[in-house]
């Protein structure tokens, strides 16, 4: 464990001596929070309620009898912005991942590294946590000031009920930190395959293709986000995690590493 | 400390390291030589377990390659080719990571004895980035060490540094010599192989040799020794030429190069002669080939 924290406090001060990633974790997390909170203040006059039946189908399955139709946009926009607290997770480990491992390779540091008694698995644990920790940390501080910030924002109980509907929980708490293993471990693949931190990041950006499929999904009404479908995408995610961790502990051979990485 | 037999490593049709086998005894300064791309650095990372071998068996500090790695690791000390520091973290935290790595009990302790033993404490708080070649040079080898590791393998740990560092890392590598550890050292500098090492061996993928400076120069030039003389000719060649004992004599100017199988026997006995037939001996003593020599001779060959 001591050498696994060691690698963690190591890499926490050499990774946020850059002032990019630091602000990523900072910012992105306040952003994603500001914006949707921003889309409820703007959705939460009378006039909203103004709204008629036309409105579409996706918006209209949020819509029990009595609750006015301004209230099921704003349940639906909430939905919509809180799948931003699922990027968070996925995008700001690339950043961090993609520095702490290519930045081994540009100052050579990991061959020193790995002549010591540390194991292939304390040491990829420890860049996972390193890597995971912030995300995960800022992602949930950001989805507080959400909840916090919509509890002042949102009058109508309907909606307050429906941000804190379990399903968010799980797909912000459990989610989240599976989304982060995932981000790292494929950033920990095609960090091993290239020199420069940039094309890392690029390349890493992929893994955000499935949240990004689901918010389209959603918006054009091919699917709605409920605990079923939040339970089945953690499973998948789960299942792609164990994949993709067993992937970067076969690629992160000593050897291959030490003898391939230029 | 060292034993290895047929060792070999090979990266798919290439082979890096063929069938290595030799010893390296407790305490000893062992210089290993070769060209570049020799497969001096396979070498050192095959005896650290960083590499796997493709064959042949290794013993290192009587732990062996492939069953006890980590105990290897755990008791060796690297200095890579490159410094490899964490550039923007400070000179102490650098080594306080490596100490905590490799288990050591007195982290502050020893982090504190080899920054003021390498001259480094009053810049400890500064980045490893900000230091000069030698400086990082120093602070890596400062690594290596704070596990106080009984064998430690230095790879070209005087390469790219000016005279000055140079000189300086030197006088630590044998300072570390007197208290006892034995070295493996891979050197392109052969001055400092000849100054430093017990033994050496010459390797380009195989082992060509390993003996020591001395008797890797007897074995390959014949011993001759050289009298400066004030005024030589050809007849005082001639004459030193018919001793039975001498292999050959040639003149050099005013000088005498003498080949002799025995110079500490036989060198009065040819001052005498040359005394008595009129010379004027200035000045005697023995050309010594340098291990430059040597080196190329055993390559040229390889």
């Amino acid at each position: 464990m001591e050498k696994i924290k060691t690698i963690v406090l190591k890499e926490w001060a050499e990774v946020f001596k850059n002032r990019l990633v630091l602000s990523t974790v900072i910012f992105m997390p306040l952003l994603f929070a500001i914006i949707p909170l921003i889309m409820l203040y703007l959705t939460r006059s009378t006039s909203m309620n103004d709204l008629t039946s036309d409105m579409p189908s996706q918006i209209m399955q949020l819509c029990p009898e009595g609750v006015a139709l301004g209230e099921c946009f704003q349940v639906f926009m909430a939905g919509q912005m809180m799948l931003l607290f699922m990027l968070s997770p996925l995008i700001i480990p690339v950043n961090i991942a993609a520095y702490s491992i290519v930045g081994e390779k540009t100052t050579r540091s990991l061959e020193p590294l790995l002549a010591t008694p540390i194991t292939t698995a304390e040491l990829l644990i420890g860049k996972n946590l390193a890597a995971v920790i912030p995300a995960v940390v800022a992602t949930w501080f950001g989805f507080f000031i959400y909840v916090i910030g919509a509890a002042i924002i949102v009058k109508s109980p309907y909606v307050i009920a429906s941000l804190l509907d379990p399903k968010w929980w799980l797909a912000i708490g459990i989610i989240g930190p599976l989304l982060a293993v995932l981000s790292v471990n494929f950033s920990l693949m095609v960090s091993s395959r290239v020199n420069d931190p940039r094309v890392a990041e690029q390349l890493s950006v992929v893994v955000i293709l499935p949240i990004l499929a689901i918010f389209f999904g959603q918006m054009f009404g091919v699917l709605l986000i409920n605990r079923q479908l939040v339970l089945a995408f953690a499973a998948i995610v789960l299942l792609i995690d164990l994949g993709l961790v067993f992937l970067s502990i076969r690629l992160f051979q000593r050897e291959t590493i030490l003898t391939r990485w230029k | 400390m060292i034993q290895t037999e047929n060792l070999t490593k090979a990266f798919g049709a290439t082979t890096a390291v063929d069938k290595l086998t030799f010893e390296v005894k407790e305490g000893e300064v062992f210089g290993f030589l070769g060209p570049n791309g020799a497969g001096k650095t396979t070498t050192v990372r095959l005896l650290t377990s960083l590499i796997e071998p493709s064959a042949g068996t290794a013993r290192v500090n009587g732990y062996q390659l492939g069953k006890a790695n980590k105990d290897i690791r755990r008791t060796v000390g690297i200095l890579t080719e490159t410094p490899g520091m964490y550039d923007n973290l400070s000179a102490e935290y650098n080594l306080r990571i490596y100490a905590s790595l490799y288990e050591v009990k007195d982290i502050k302790g020893q982090v504190e004895k080899y920054l003021r033993m390498l001259g480094l404490w009053e810049r400890r708080f500064d980045e490893a980035g900000s230091f000069s070649k030698g400086m990082k040079q120093k602070l890596a080898i400062a690594r290596a060490l704070l596990h106080e590791p009984p064998l430690l393998f230095l790879d070209e740990p005087t390469s790219a540094l000016d005279p000055e560092a140079a000189h300086l890392v030197r006088e630590f590598i044998e300072d570390l010599r007197k208290e006892g550890r034995t070295i493996f050292l891979c050197t392109h500098n052969l001055d400092e192989a000849d100054r430093l090492c017990d033994r050496i061996g010459v390797f380009k993928t195989r082992l060509i040799v390993i003996d020591t400076p001395a008797n890797l120069r007897a074995q390959l030039f014949e011993r001759k020794v050289v009298f400066h003389l004030k005024d030589a000719d050809d007849r005082l060649a001639e004459n030193i030429s018919s001793l039975a004992f001498v292999k050959n004599c040639k003149r050099v100017d005013n000088k005498l190069v003498v080949a002799l199988n025995e110079p500490e026997v036989h060198n009065p006995e040819i001052v005498r002669l040359l005394v008595g037939i009129g010379a004027e001996v200035q000045f005697v003593g023995e050309l010594k080939h340098s291990l430059e020599d040597v080196y190329l001779q055993l390559v040229e060959r390889a």
